[in-house]
């Protein structure tokens, strides 16, 4: 890589002028004589001279690709050539080329694809590199002889995708089966019902213009011969779903589907036999297909939302810095540390394993863990776990527990427990699906005893009239259909969907829990009050330039636009505050505790210590100049959002793992009723709070959902808990895995986005519902007088389901911004 | 009358043929992704 970055001129990086950067076209690039490309930063400099160096610089006239500057995670990925990651992720053939699949961050448009497929190009070795776009997933086949996975992993990382070992080989492999099965199973269902239909259209065709019998006798039996495989091969899903209803002693859609292709089927053999009397032939073969297209549509749409959380998954830290006896760092897999074993955490880094620090002390976030918001001072000898984030020095720690043993897998298993207890939410289509069956079969009795005394002979024919006429067609087919471009939509939007059951639970108003740390609040240190004179500021910014403190980080994100005065820091106190000098005056700033000892004259004692607040101080030559207060602040969107759910009939709660204070605070803030807040909580209470109130809901008389919406670990098993399960934008991987609802955007005007759009979907379901019920009492009403022929059924049956196909799919769910 | 009786066993070989293909599309892997190879055609080289 530092061979590629010696060849961008040195002048070419940070120019003064505004151009658009040549390699993302993102504004601030260098100068503009037009000769010499300019770039936004040194990681676009470097990806653009290694497309160049080898002859790839058509990438840069296509119009269409990435607008943003290369975010290069510039790691050795030392961990891809370890033996316990080649073990597990590798694959190597007889041949001796090996095989990755790889998890790629930042993949998004056409040329992506193009630019990663020629990956052969750029480093000696690899022989192929395949793109799935759709699942951000790269396969590339190796020769490693030639070049080792690090250096391919260099690569991509160097162009902005940074790659991940994709986790899930064996689950896609699955999927990729069942997929094909489907498709295979809907081919053949597609061409048989295409070709019994058009034998059809030849029999109502000859019924009026008097063919000879032959010929119909001849177009009758290949109708019956081909639905015969119709049946047996693709319609075979349905009878063995209904017959394991059966069993079990319930009715579920399935039922009535299957009672009326065997019912249509079974008389549609008996007067093919005969030789007179409908066969109905064509409409059993439509349904087969229509149900079928149905049903892999829903499968498709759970599908997308799953992927999704998946490639989330895949992008958890897999690597720890080993320390090696010459005291230099060797990334490994995070599974392959050993207990005893010394690594080091780097600034910035989430701990991989459970371990003891024996060097270094540092101030550690918690959250994932216990949900709390203000970071945790640690030093040698304390205990830290995996998952949580070093955030002010380095550490070097003693690995007590890695792989399964550690806390945050522990968690995990208790997560995955508690999304196996859960009990199903029992869907519309399938409350009515008991029902419907109850009525069809009575409405039959009756269709036959009131036949059956006119003309006996034709009673059989009218039954089966009716039951074919309705077969359920639009519950079983509208309602996935509707709910998959819901679905499909609200991906869209940024709200990955991953149950049917959440959009129909959703749509009602229930019980809404809210985590308070990064789901009501923005999750970071921010700056809350500042009270100084200007010039102050600069030199804050200046002095605090260089820390990759929390607090210095706020500074600087709530300064953005303020400029930095020289000043230079001259000593950092952990725990306590920075030292420095520049700008003809002596600076400090830090905690009160910290700053006491440079100030001439005692400061008055700051009052918002006990509203939850860390206050900052700054101290001058001396002389106290400015306060600043830090929290946790609320996020902008939180109140009207949180007021439209209330207005709408929500309950809402907040549950947190901060102390009391710090809750009162912001829940003071949003409104929320002293009972309505719960403080101190831990991720079992949160469970076993969310469990209590679903517990007490199922018993009550009106049910109301439970609704948990929360972004991190301490979180997911509440998440998994509740009836439906929400994870917000920035989330921990564990609460987005067993989140039934991913939000992808910030805030919460996306959680109002989703119960909007849960509601208007429901809204179109009951309209499609509304319709085939009206098609239905006008096919009962024909059946009933005994006006259904053949004809009128084959007519019925497609009218019914194009328009139900097509209101749902016009149907107005997600949209792009919501009010 | 008597055509239909080549005519019809034919056009129901035209569909076995053309449903054999699509088996074959479907099993060698040709429907896993829809929208890669869509994408890829579009940017040539040069």
């Amino acid at each position: 890589m530092t061979a590629l970055l010696e060849a961008v001129p040195a002048e070419v990086l940070h120019r003064p002028t505004t151009v658009p950067c040549a390699h993302c076209g993102a504004p601030g690039g260098g100068s503009s004589d037009a000769t010499t490309p300019a770039f936004c930063c040194t990681a676009c400099a470097t990806a653009y001279a290694m497309i160049h160096m080898h002859g790839l610089g058509a990438y840069h006239r296509f119009a269409e690709r990435r607008h943003r500057p290369v975010r290069a995670s510039g790691r050795a990925f030392a961990e891809f050539d370890h033996a316990a990651f080649r073990a597990r992720y590798v694959r190597v053939s007889d041949s001796g080329v090996a095989h990755v699949a790889l998890a790629l961050e930042g993949v998004h448009c056409a040329s992506c694809v193009w630019l990663i497929e020629r990956m052969p190009l750029l480093i000696d070795g690899v022989i192929s590199a395949e793109l799935d776009i759709r699942h951000s997933r790269a396969s590339v086949t190796f020769d490693p002889a030639q070049t080792t996975l690090s250096a391919i992993a260099q690569s991509f990382d160097a162009l902005g995708y940074t790659p991940h070992p994709f986790r899930g080989g064996d689950q896609a492999l699955l999927r990729q089966r069942e997929d094909r099965a489907m498709l295979v199973r809907i081919g053949i269902a597609g061409a048989i019902a295409t070709n019994v239909m058009l034998a059809s259209l030849a029999l109502y065709a000859g019924e009026l213009s008097a063919m000879d019998a032959a010929s119909v006798r001849l177009f009758r039996w290949i109708c019956f011969a081909l639905t015969i495989p119709a049946l047996v091969w693709p319609g075979r899903v349905f009878f063995t779903s209904a017959w394991a209803a059966l069993r079990a002693r319930t009715v579920h859609m399935d039922v009535p589907i299957a009672l009326a292709l065997l019912a249509g089927a079974g008389r549609g053999a008996i007067n093919t036999l005969t030789g007179h009397g409908p066969i109905y032939f064509d409409g059993v073969c439509a349904l087969v297909f229509l149900l079928l297209v149905g049903r892999f549509l829903q499968a498709r749409g759970q599908r997308a939302a799953a992927d999704a959380t998946e490639r989330l998954f895949a992008l958890t830290p897999a690597n720890a810095h080993a320390v090696q006896a010459d005291g230099s760092n060797l990334d490994v897999p995070a599974d392959a540390v050993a207990i005893g074993d010394v690594i080091a955490v780097r600034v910035g880094e989430t701990i991989p394993v459970d371990g003891v620090i024996i060097a270094g002390s540092s101030a550690l976030n918690r959250a994932i863990l216990t949900g709390e918001s203000t970071d945790v001072t640690v030093g040698v000898g304390d205990e830290v776990f995996a998952g949580t984030v070093n955030r002010s020095s380095p550490l070097q720690l003693r690995v007590t527990a890695s792989g399964e043993d550690r806390r945050i897998a522990t968690i995990l298993t208790q997560v995955e427990a508690a999304a196996r207890r859960r009990a199903p939410v029992v869907l519309l289509a399938d409350r009515l699906a008991s029902r419907v069956v109850t009525a069809v079969l009575v409405l039959a009795l009756i269709t036959y005893l009131i036949w059956v005394q006119r003309d006996a002979s034709a009673a059989w024919d009218h039954v089966i009239a009716l039951l074919i006429v309705t077969c359920p067609c639009a519950l079983a087919l509208a309602t996935p259909l509707a709910m998959t471009a819901a679905v499909g939509r609200a991906a869209q939007t940024g709200v990955y969907i991953k149950g049917a059951d959440a959009l129909e639970s959703l749509a009602r108003p229930g019980i809404l829990l809210l985590d308070k740390t990064g789901t009501l609040t923005v999750g970071d240190m921010t700056l809350d009050a500042w009270d100084g004179p200007d010039d102050v500021r600069e030199q804050v910014l200046g002095l605090e330039a260089d820390s990759t403190h929390p607090i210095a980080s706020a500074f600087r994100r709530a300064w953005a636009g303020v400029a930095t005065a020289p000043v230079t820091a001259t000593a950092h106190t952990i725990g306590g505050g920075v030292r420095g000098v520049g700008d003809n005056a002596q600076l400090v700033i830090g905690s009160p505790a910290f700053v006491s000892a440079y100030l001439d004259a005692p400061a008055a004692p700051i009052p918002a210590a006990q509203s939850g607040l860390t206050p900052v101080l700054v101290v001058r030559n001396g002389r106290l100049v400015a306060t600043a207060l830090f929290g946790d602040v609320v996020r902008s969107d939180a109140r009207p959002a949180l007021a439209t759910l209330r207005r709408k009939g929500w309950h809402t709660e907040m549950l947190s793992g901060d102390d009391a204070g710090v809750c009162a605070r912001i829940g003071h803030k949003l409104e929320f009723p002293a009972a309505d807040i719960f403080a101190a909580m831990t991720p079992e209470m949160k469970a076993a709070h969310v469990q209590r109130l679903v517990a007490h809901e199922a018993t009550s008389a009106r049910p109301r959902c439970v609704v948990m919406v929360g972004d991190g670990i301490n979180d997911a098993a509440a998440i998994a808990s509740a009836t439906v399960g929400i994870g917000v934008h920035g989330g921990a991987e564990a609460s987005l895995a067993t989140a039934d609802v991913a939000l992808t955007k910030p805030g919460l005007r996306a959680l109002v986005a989703a119960i909007c759009g849960a509601e208007r979907t429901m809204g179109v379901i009951r309209r499609n519902i509304a319709w085939a019920f009206v098609y239905n009492s006008i096919g009962v009403a024909l059946a009933l007088s005994g006006h259904i022929t053949p004809m009128v059924a084959a007519i019925m049956m497609p009218i019914s389901s194009v328009t139900i196909v097509l209101a749902s799919w016009c149907g107005r769910t997600f949209v792009e911004e919501e009010q | 009358v008597s055509i239909l009786y080549i005519v019809l066993p034919l056009a129901l070989c035209i569909v076995g043929v053309a449903l054999i293909g699509y088996l074959w599309a479907v099993r060698s892997g040709q429907m896993d992704d829809l929208d890669t190879p869509g994408v890829r055609v579009i940017l040539d080289d040069e």
